[in-house]
């Protein structure tokens, strides 16, 4: 299992990195909308310092979600699912591995780059820190969330605006619960602990469900 | 859930230098000896009944060719053969193996060869091969036998139809499945490689395994049983059906 696993892990990886992969889209995506916010809100700190995580949070929610419809359609188109389904894993591994592989690819990319790109949003250090912490605790349930999204629409030619709808309100609980925590981290009303955990509970939770969900949703695609 | 062959997973270098023959200590789960029972099934694709009371029984060594019109449903029959498709009615059940469904028993090799374009052959067998479990054979051997040794190190969107076809028909040598499913093989395939697949096929029917196969050719499959789906409707289905049903 621990084989069938990494070689998926693996697989995913390597083609995320090969020509035509989708390895820098996501990064490229978020470096984008973080650019423009500057520009279209003009220049004034003290207004983008206090937006600034929300907008990192944003940008983080959109690019984890434009990669996502090829998540599992291109498996579905070549007939690489068709082998999975034969695996001799349950397809909840399959799942699995394919998701750690896209998080691996977005979401913690975007978590590292968070802080560098927080300067062109004047965050202070303390801010650039807890949204990178944050992020790299809520964009598993992004990344589970939307796999659930991408099992549902894997059939489905241009599948991507019906991805959208169905899984960006199952993501909004962890946007609200990403920016909040990163502003108890700076303000300090609330324990930054507090919205922390509710965050990575989310992760976890969204860890099972989406597994299970996704993996059901790919075995009655047909 | 796990392995039920526990020699199913040997260190790469074991897994190469095991003969391809021989199997006598690997009848586990998914070793020989399958029997395939189809009884009564029925098809239904976009609300149409397609065929019903399809039934039929596999042993092994058997071949089993699967002919009709185009849209007959050959290739969903192979779909719910290897769990892609539910059947509207009916039961397909595998005797002897073991705990391990039915799709962990089978290769499938279709009109989507389930390679990754941007992968090389080698690293896609690779990945076949710690996918599915069981290996046999290593990807170069298997490329070899498939006469391309030369492709191994390109990635597979370099290849013709032919040769993707070739390294798709690979990987039933690179994993030991008692079962193959196969949808048109040899569709752009040169002569020289449909009679390597005839020879493979008859090498794996011989070593007690099972082939179906969905095909307008002879195949070269000796005694092969032959199935025949007619065409659920009276009339012929128009081009756009026709397309909705494959």
């Amino acid at each position: 299992m621990i084989r069938a696993f990494s070689a998926l892990l693996a697989r995913d990886l390597r083609l995320a990195g090969r020509v035509g992969g989708s390895g820098a889209l996501s990064l490229v995506f978020f470096l984008m909308i973080v650019v423009l916010v500057p520009f279209a809100l003009g220049p004034d700190l003290n207004l983008l310092s206090r937006i600034g995580p929300a907008i990192l949070w944003l940008a983080a929610v959109l690019a984890t979600l434009i990669g996502l419809d090829r998540l599992f359609q291109s498996d579905e188109e070549d007939g690489s699912l068709d082998l999975m389904t034969g695996a001799a894993v349950p397809l909840e591994i399959v799942v699995l591995a394919k998701v750690a592989a896209y998080w691996l690819t977005t979401g913690l990319p975007l978590a590292l780059a968070s802080p560098l790109f927080g300067l062109l949003v004047a965050l202070s250090p303390e801010a650039m820190g807890a949204t990178a912490l944050t992020l790299a605790l809520g964009t598993p349930a992004l990344a589970f969330i939307g796999a659930v999204g991408a099992a549902l629409t894997a059939t489905i030619r241009r599948g991507g605006l019906i991805l959208a709808i169905v899984v960006l309100p199952l993501m909004i609980p962890t946007l609200i619960f990403g920016v909040s925590a990163t502003e108890a981290a700076l303000d300090g009303t609330v324990p930054f602990t507090t919205p922390l955990s509710v965050l990575a509970a989310l992760s976890l939770m969204a860890g099972v469900v989406g597994t299970l969900a996704a993996a059901a949703a790919l075995r009655w695609s047909e | 859930m796990g392995y039920r062959n526990a020699d199913g997973w040997g260190s790469r270098d074991e897994a190469a230098r095991r003969p391809r023959r021989g199997g006598e200590d690997r009848r586990g789960a998914t070793g020989k000896s399958v029997r395939l029972i189809v009884e009564n099934l029925a098809c239904r694709r976009s609300g149409r009944r397609i065929f019903s009371g399809l039934s039929f029984t596999l042993a092994p060594g058997e071949a089993l060719m699967v002919t009709g019109r185009n849209g007959a449903g050959k290739s969903s029959l192979l779909a719910m053969l290897a769990g892609r498709l539910k059947p509207d009615a009916g039961t397909i059940r595998g005797e002897a193996i073991g705990e391990a469904g039915l799709p962990e028993c089978l290769h499938v090799v279709g009109h989507r060869d389930g390679l990754k374009s941007a992968l090389t052959a080698a690293e896609n067998l690779d990945f076949a091969r710690d996918l599915l479990g069981s290996p046999v054979m290593a990807p170069g051997e298997a490329l070899a036998a498939m006469g391309l040794p030369h492709v191994a190190r390109l990635p597979v969107g370099y290849l013709s139809a032919g040769q993707r076809r070739r390294v798709a028909l690979a990987r039933l040598l690179v994993c030991r499945r008692p079962l193959w499913l196969l949808d048109e093989p040899t569709a752009a395939l040169d002569i020289a490689s449909q009679g390597v697949l005839a020879t493979l096929m008859g090498r794996h029917r011989a070593e007690g395994g099972l082939v179906i196969a969905a095909t307008h050719q002879a195949l070269g499959l000796e005694d092969a049983r032959e199935l025949h789906i007619g065409p659920a409707l009276a009339e012929a289905p128009d081009a756009a059906e026709a397309e909705a049903w494959t």
